[in-house]
């Protein structure tokens, strides 16, 4: 008796499976991709003012803390207040047009509106003043801002990134001086690692490790 | 409430609805939005306190309020202030609720209708004119106990401008007998200030002073401190009351009698010291008064006696004699001026006003604080009353049953939103500084007061602040105005002593007949007398004796119960002459006999969405003539209540769960607390033990200490974001406080005791719900602690079967607030707030660990013992609960690890927990 | 063509065979339940029934997504309810079909033929729907994905210390294997059911899952060979899962729960349900559908029989838990047995008792055991007996624990009825479906036993 599928559709039946298999695969892929929070470095969200850091820090050199005032202080690096920016600006480019919102908002009392560059979950509570203190360098988490024409975010702030350094904070510190600094070079030798971390009192990396760390 | 339920539901769709499409997207995008001017001092992540007083009925109480943002978050107690050292009572803890609360009055309302405040100073305006021709006369002012200097100043001022103006105060749990017998006594109005830390052997005549009053947070820590084996001798507490009371489940000797009894009790005493009394028969309680009279003679100076405010007039007297007589003038208590204001007895003043209002005497009534048209006597009719009167004002926090009733109603600010000052119960004087800016725009007691003055200066903080000025004039140097803002008292202002000595007192009193059933009306432990009929915290609290919650009932001993033929959630009716109300039934094993106890503060009608018609209002049974104790009789209706509590039983089975031994035998053996069960704790185990870090967290609960009043539950709640679940969830047995208090009922030779454990997480280092956590939710770290991460949970609750403590929490709906915004931000925003789905459990307040951790971590040093403090540690009155480090050789809790009452629970599980037990001691005597 | 009927020496109802069948007659019986025979009104009303339960489980699980656990009645200290309670329940079913096609195979029980097809379908389906149980029971059933290990952004495991995690391998092990175990068993019937099809649609759809089988003697031998070998791997699954499953509950600490007979009680209890669910499906089967010859007394007695073995099992392990309490002077354990059988649950307790030790007790008796209507009652009130000892696990041992202070009552709520009935009408729907589109005895193996009958 005659066979039900004959060749051709035997083997278009095991392409169609292969296809499937090779699909769903993908598929999963894809969708892993998708949730895994933040697909895009490297791409400015629109902020209300088209703030420049390469400018103030490259350019004029002014230091992270004269506008960033908490981050030694606190776990909120703090983002400076109107008038703050207005100590420069009702001086310089007093009467550019961009800068009409700082103006405005000064006059209304209206706040500025930043868009999150950086953002964490609300459940992970992470501690500038900590970092800082032991002499995590900005630029290890924020990039090098000093060449952002806008700021972007730098890193995927994904928790094994986090535990990466976590795991072995030694190559990712620089001296207590430097933490500021964009050019600072990181630990040129095994022992000047041990020597900042024990300068840092970072002699047990497992309290680093444990979950109450970050999380509460 | 079930149209809560709908909102609910909607609610969760709406919630899962986004969740799910959360899950497989990016999260939204977030903003940051800096101050256009930034403000002073305030460092945006770091919390800022601010020390200010509450009124507990009056009189203040010292706190420091935290404040994240410029939003208050958190209430501490004050360690400079007498009246509390840095302790609360749950109220306070729970006033930082009532701030955010968006049931609160929001707008001033004329005859019900919303109106402005421009319109009411016009109306008043007018009115104030007229009443000012008529030099005040038909001007009414209703106050609370006044213990505030600057509202004292603004009366005064009243009275000079219209003189024939009228001035009332009422409180419900007012204090008539307290003060009419101190008159008695002394011939004038006098106030006592008892020194517990003082006395050897007390007395208390149906006085739960460790609750509910203006002084109960300072009284409970000087009691503790003589309550404690370990430092030297205990004091012995002998306890006569009707309603069990908290001091009742601690007293070393207790019995339960009905009132009328009670004052046969003291009228015998009295007769054995040697006070001539009408009372010619013997002790109810012969065996408890004899050894009672032999302990009150062998302490010399070092005895007393403290009477219940439902004690008569002449009793107080009678006890004052007897107080003089056992020699403790100047040394167990001392007599002070007056702390309040003019102290008046305030049934006759109410019965007063609403006399004066039915005589058409009244033109114009102004009710500052207060709820009469719900709490003033039955028999008064003071809410219709209240509609006959021609002009009504009523400033108040909610828009509640006499604002109901009145022309005008004023949204009163929060103690948090206005300026003032106030007096503790021993006099020092603290300011009341605003912590934020009115929510809700209300305005204060002193700004309505300007009003009716009609005074050019009409903020509070011009009164309060001028009238600083009128007495500590110094030039207008601001420094100690300054400092009495920081340290949130002023410095030596406690009243100072007074040597009055009392007449014998009168023979013509005739000790009240028995009642074959008598009422007892008390304030309730978490409502108080119904002002907190709204706040959550407080209605899911447990009530400490029947672990009630969202509800009040009425309480009887089993055999009275056994006697009308009922059990528990059976309802009856409660009848007083034409009155009646309906309430449930509630057995209490250590209530006295022949008398049935009603809590205050319920059935209310315009409390809120969450309070209006929990319960039952005792208030309608309880007249002007018997405010305390009334004759009622009771008939079963045969319907049943819905009665919801925590606990369900009540006996230990036999287990060693609290360990108690009597005075005597603890000198024997020390260690009884672990001896014979040492060798029930398994020697060894198969994991290697935990490596660990430089610090090591324990906590030890000193169960001699605890009074089982329940802050530390709702401060635990107020600090760790802790869901309310509703009545309907309790029920189900979901519930989810991190820290409970358990009550047991002991038979010990006869005595019937009532034992208190406060059970919060472990900590154990053999953590079982460890090692059954699928996903390493639930994991130890390296200081110690067992962690629970909420976002790596998955809710399998294999952890919580195996826990044998049973103290971790499930989410099983969305209990978190998702929709009112106040109510957001009230959390505190160092602690995560739980999604549904996710277990939790105390945590040993790790965020104030993490906190403590860096800042010692930025100077270089190690966290000192005592700089971490759990909420529930802080809070403690009577600082049961110890929190520290283990490897700090020098750190407290190091110390009482070592005491020899220190013993875990179940310690035969070897789950090794860091959160152990200082067995209970009681100093019962022994009939030599 | 077909020879006669040989006057068979055998009593009837003895015969695992029946008798007087040629090859053909066997495949046009079974072939033509499935390719011809239009369904009665039985089957329909069964089916829609059935249906209607299965779509009320599927709002329930919508309703349980949406609001979340909190519709059912678990609490804390009872955390765990009918969910798990119905997932051990419905685990133990799937148990006895791969017994009977694995073991039994290999301890060469001619017997097993004809009913180990709809027993393997009866195993895939249960295991099916017990899988489900776990992951609805869930607080965010949405990360289940978390028990998988694989590398992910938070470069986190699972917790090999939990028995869950042991848990998820056993059961998604053993569905994998009863699945291809089944289908390989189904193959050439299929290539059959393709053969003798009576549509270009029956003929498309046999012929695809046939898989080419042309029935060559190469086709056999491979087929044999690899059949046996699933089925060796088979067997050590079929101790294996239940064993995990016993594990969820004797790791933990609570008494009731942590027990070493646990492994043993759980696979005995599994066979004792498996067996009872054979039989209640067993009866229906040949009733309706004829096959009184191949699904014959001796096959309902042997199972009778296995019940009471099985039975005596378990009533082993309900004395052992009892003494053990008693033999380790445990309070605890003590209070929890007392508890069990004077406490709020002692009804549950008692009817179990009777369902599952008392009443397979009438087996004895061979009038019994040859009773239809006797074994189709019985195995429903085993099946009755089991599910309330694995609620009674489940519950009465957490309900109250060690500290008096923390114990509390489940009280189910409708949505944990809808839940379970639900999975029930699941079941049903499955299996109706089953018998009505594959055959649900093994035509070629029941064609080897004549063969073999007849070359003896």
């Amino acid at each position: 008796m005659a066979q039900v599928f004959d060749r051709g559709v035997v083997l278009a039946l095991k392409v169609a499976l292969l296809i499937a298999l090779v699909l769903i695969v993908t598929l999963l892929f894809v969708w892993r991709w998708s949730i895994d929070y933040p697909h895009t470095l490297a791409a400015p969200p629109r902020q209300p003012l088209p703030f420049s850091h390469q400018h103030h820090v490259r350019d004029d050199g002014i230091d992270c803390r004269y506008c960033h005032t908490s981050v030694e202080k606190s776990a909120f690096a703090g983002i400076p207040s109107s008038d703050v920016c207005m100590t420069c600006h009702s001086q310089l480019f007093r009467d550019v047009a961009l800068f009409e919102p700082l103006r405005q908002s000064l006059r209304t009392g209206r706040r500025l509106q930043w868009t999150r560059v950086n953002d964490l979950p609300d459940f992970v509570y992470f501690d500038h003043s900590a970092h800082v203190s032991h002499g995590v360098p900005c630029k290890e988490c924020h990039g090098r801002v000093d060449q952002m024409p806008l700021t972007a975010r730098a890193r995927s702030l994904e928790m094994r990134w986090c535990l990466s350094c976590h795991r072995d904070p030694g190559p990712h510190l620089v001296r207590p001086g430097e933490v500021f600094d964009m050019n600072a070079a990181p630990p040129a030798s095994e022992n000047e690692q041990r020597r900042l971390l024990a300068g840092y009192g970072i002699l047990d990396v497992r309290r680093l490790m444990d979950c109450s760390t970050c999380h509460r | 409430m079930s149209d809560l339920d709908r909102r609910d539901v909607l609610k969760l769709l709406a919630a899962s609805a986004a969740l799910a499409t959360g899950a497989c997207s990016g999260p939204p995008e977030e903003k940051i939005v800096p101050f256009a001017r930034a403000p002073e001092m305030a460092i945006p992540g770091k919390p800022l306190f601010y020390a200010t007083s509450v009124s507990s009925r009056g009189y203040g109480m010292g706190v420091l309020v935290e404040t994240n943002e410029g939003r208050p978050t958190k209430v501490e107690g004050n360690p400079l202030h007498p009246a509390s050292l840095g302790s609360t009572d749950p109220f306070t803890q729970a006033a930082v609720l009532q701030l955010w609360d968006p049931a609160r009055s929001q707008t001033v309302l004329h005859e019900g209708q919303v109106a402005t405040w421009p319109q009411f100073l016009a109306a008043m305006e007018a009115r104030l004119t007229e009443l000012e021709r008529a030099r005040g006369a038909g001007l009414a002012l209703l106050t609370g106990t006044v213990c505030s200097p600057s509202l004292q100043w603004q009366l005064t001022q009243l009275r000079e401008r219209y003189p024939e103006a009228r001035w009332y105060q009422y409180d419900p749990l007012h204090a008539d007998n307290e003060l009419r017998g101190g008159e008695l006594a002394f011939g004038r109005a006098i106030d006592t200030r008892y020194r517990l830390d003082r006395v050897q052997t007390l007395l208390t005549l149906d006085a739960d002073f460790l609750s509910c009053e203006p002084y109960s947070v300072r009284y409970a820590r000087d009691f503790a401190g003589r309550r404690n084996p370990d430092r030297g001798a205990m004091s012995r507490v002998y306890t006569v009351e009707s309603s069990p009371g908290l001091i009742g489940a601690k007293a070393d000797h207790r019995v339960a009698l009905p009132p009328s009894r009670i004052e046969q009790l003291v009228l015998h005493l009295a007769r054995a010291l040697g006070v001539e009394t009408p009372y010619e028969g013997d002790s109810p309680e012969p065996r408890f008064s004899a050894a009672l009279l032999e302990d009150l003679r062998r302490s010399p100076g070092a005895a007393l006696i403290l009477p219940g405010r439902a004690l008569p007039p002449q009793i107080h007297a009678l006890v004052h004699m007897l107080n003089h007589r056992l020699g403790g003038a100047g040394t167990t208590f001392e007599h002070i001026e007056p702390v309040a204001f003019m102290p008046t007895p305030q049934l006759e003043s109410i019965r007063a006003l609403s006399e004066s209002i039915s005589a058409g005497e009244v033109r114009m009534l102004a009710m500052l604080e207060g709820n009469p048209a719900y709490d003033a006597p039955a028999d008064l009719d003071f809410s219709s009353r209240l509609r006959s009167v021609p002009e009504t004002v009523h400033v108040s926090l909610y828009v509640d049953e006499t604002s109901a009733n009145c022309r005008w109603h004023v949204p009163r600010t929060h103690e948090f939103e206005a300026w003032s000052d106030l007096r503790g119960f021993d006099g020092t004087l603290g300011i009341v500084q605003p912590v934020i800016a009115p929510l809700y725009g209300g305005h204060s007691v002193h700004e309505v007061l300007n009003v009716l003055l009609r005074s050019s200066t009409n903020s509070g903080y011009q009164t309060v602040r001028a009238h600083w000025q009128r007495t500590f004039n110094h030039g207008g140097d601001d420094e100690q105005w300054r400092k009495a803002l920081r340290d949130g008292i002023v410095a030596n202002t406690a009243a100072t002593p007074v040597t009055v000595s009392p007449r014998p007192p009168s023979t013509g009193f005739t000790p009240a007949k028995a009642e074959s059933l008598a009422a007892i009306f008390t304030a309730d432990s978490s409502l108080l007398d119904g002002r907190f009929a709204n706040n959550v915290w407080l209605q899911e609290l447990p009530r400490p004796m029947s672990k009630l919650t969202w509800d009040n009932a009425a309480y009887v001993s089993p055999r009275t119960a056994a006697r009308l033929g009922v059990a528990t959630g059976d309802e009856i009716e409660l009848q007083r002459g034409q009155r009646a109300v309906r309430a449930g039934v509630w057995i209490l094993p250590t209530h006295a006999d022949d008398c049935i106890t009603l809590p205050l503060g319920y059935g209310r009608t315009h409390a809120g969405p969450a309070g209006s018609g929990v319960g039952f209002d005792a208030y309608r049974l309880r007249t002007a003539d018997s405010p305390w104790v009334a004759d009622i009789r009771v008939r079963r209706t045969g319907e049943h209540r819905w009665l919801v509590s925590t606990q369900h039983h009540a006996r230990m089975e036999g287990r060693e769960i609290v360990r108690t031994a009597t005075a005597e035998e603890f000198a024997r053996d020390p260690h009884f607390a672990t001896t014979e069960k040492k060798e029930r704790v398994p020697e060894h185990t198969l994991y290697p033990d935990y490596p660990h870090d430089s610090y090591q967290w324990g906590m030890v609960i000193d169960l001699n200490a605890c009074i089982g009043c329940n802050a530390c539950t709702i401060a635990c709640q107020a600090e760790n974001n802790i869901p309310v679940v509703g009545k309907e969830e309790v029920d189900r047995g979901r519930e989810m406080h991190w820290i409970r208090i358990d009550r047991y009922y002991s038979q010990d030779s006869g005595r019937l005791d009532t034992d208190f454990q406060p059970v919060p997480c472990m900590h154990c280092e053999r953590a079982p719900c460890e090692l059954v956590c699928p996903v390493e939710a639930t994991t130890h770290d390296s200081q110690g602690l067992n962690l629970q991460v909420y976002n790596r949970c998955i809710g399998t609750r294999f952890c919580s079967n195996n826990c044998p403590y049973k103290v971790r929490r499930f989410n099983f709906l969305q209990y978190s607030n998702e929709s009112s915004e106040p109510l957001k931000a009230l959390q505190n925003p160092d602690v995560t707030v739980r999604q549904r789905g996710v277990m939790e459990k105390c945590t040993y307040c790790v965020q104030r660990i993490q906190r403590g951790r860096i800042e010692a971590q930025e100077l270089g040093r190690r966290i000192a013992d005592g700089e971490v403090v759990t909420a529930c540690q802080a809070v403690c009155p009577t600082q049961a609960i110890t929190f520290g480090d283990l490897n700090d050789s020098h750190s407290l809790v190091r110390k009482l690890k070592s005491s020899p009452r220190n013993y875990s629970l179940l310690a035969e599980l070897n789950t090794r927990p860091r959160t152990t037990y200082l067995a209970q001691v009681r100093n019962v005597r022994t009939e030599s | 063509m077909a020879e006669q009927p040989s006057a068979t020496t055998t009593a009837p109802g003895e015969v695992t065979l029946p008798s007087g069948y040629t090859y053909t007659s066997v495949t046009d019986k079974i072939a033509n339940i499935v390719l011809t025979r239009r369904s009665r009104w039985p089957w329909f009303l069964t089916f829609s029934i059935a249906l209607v339960c299965m779509l009320a489980f599927f709002l329930a699980c919508g309703v349980l997504f949406i609001v979340g656990p909190g519709i059912w009645g678990i609490n804390i200290p009872v955390a765990w309810g009918y969910a798990i309670g119905n997932f051990v329940w419905w685990i133990g079913i799937g148990h006895a079909g791969t017994f009977i096609s694995a073991i039994l195979l290999l301890l060469r029980q001619k017997w097993r033929t004809s009913i180990n097809r709809f027993a393997e379908a009866m195993t895939l389906f249960a295991a099916g729907i017990a899988g489900i149980f776990p992951i609805l029971h869930l607080g965010r059933p949405w990360f289940f994905y978390w028990l998988v290990p694989y590398p992910d952004a938070m470069s986190l495991w699972p917790q090999w210390r939990s028995p869950l995690v042991w848990d998820f391998f056993a059961i998604s092990t053993y569905l994998t294997v009863s699945l291809v175990f089944w289908y390989m068993g189904l193959i050439p019937d299929l290539a059959t059911l393709r053969d003798r099809a009576k549509t270009r649609t029956q003929q498309l759809i046999y012929g695809l899952f046939a898989l080419g089988w042309r029935g060559e003697a190469r086709h056999w031998a491979r087929h044999q060979s690899a059949y046996l070998l699933m089925a060796g791997l088979a067997t050590p699954l079929v101790v294996s899962v239940h064993s995990v499953v016993s594990l969820d509950f004797a790791i933990g600490n609570t008494p009731g729960y942590h027990s070493t007979i646990f492994p043993p009680y759980f696979v005995a209890g599994a066979l004792f349900s498996g067996f009872a669910m054979v039989l209640t499906l067993a009866i229906p089967l040949r009733h309706f559908f004829g096959l009184h010859e191949f699904i014959t007394m001796r096959h309902l007695e042997n199972c009778a029989k296995v019940l009471l073995a099985t039975g005596w099992f378990v009533a082993y392990g309900y004395l052992s838990e009892t003494f053990m309490a008693y033999y380790s002077n445990d309070p605890f354990e003590i209070y929890m047995v007392q508890n069990r059988m004077t406490g709020p649950y002692a009804p549950v307790y008692w009817a179990l008792i009777t369902c599952n030790v008392l009443a397979p007790q009438i087996m004895w008796w061979r009038a019994a055991r040859r009773s239809v209507p006797v074994l189709f009652v019985l195995s429903l009130v085993v099946n009755m007996g089991m599910w309330m000892e694995r609620f009674l696990i489940v519950v009465s041992s957490l309900h109250r624990d060690f500290l008096p202070s923390a114990w509390g009552l489940f009280i189910p709520t409708r949505w944990d009825w809808i839940h379970l009935l639900g999975s029930i009408g699941m079941f049903v729907v499955l299996f109706m479906l089953f018998i009505r589109f594959l055959p649900a005895i093994s035509i070629a193996e029941i064609r080897e036993m004549l063969h073999e009958e007849k070359s003896s």
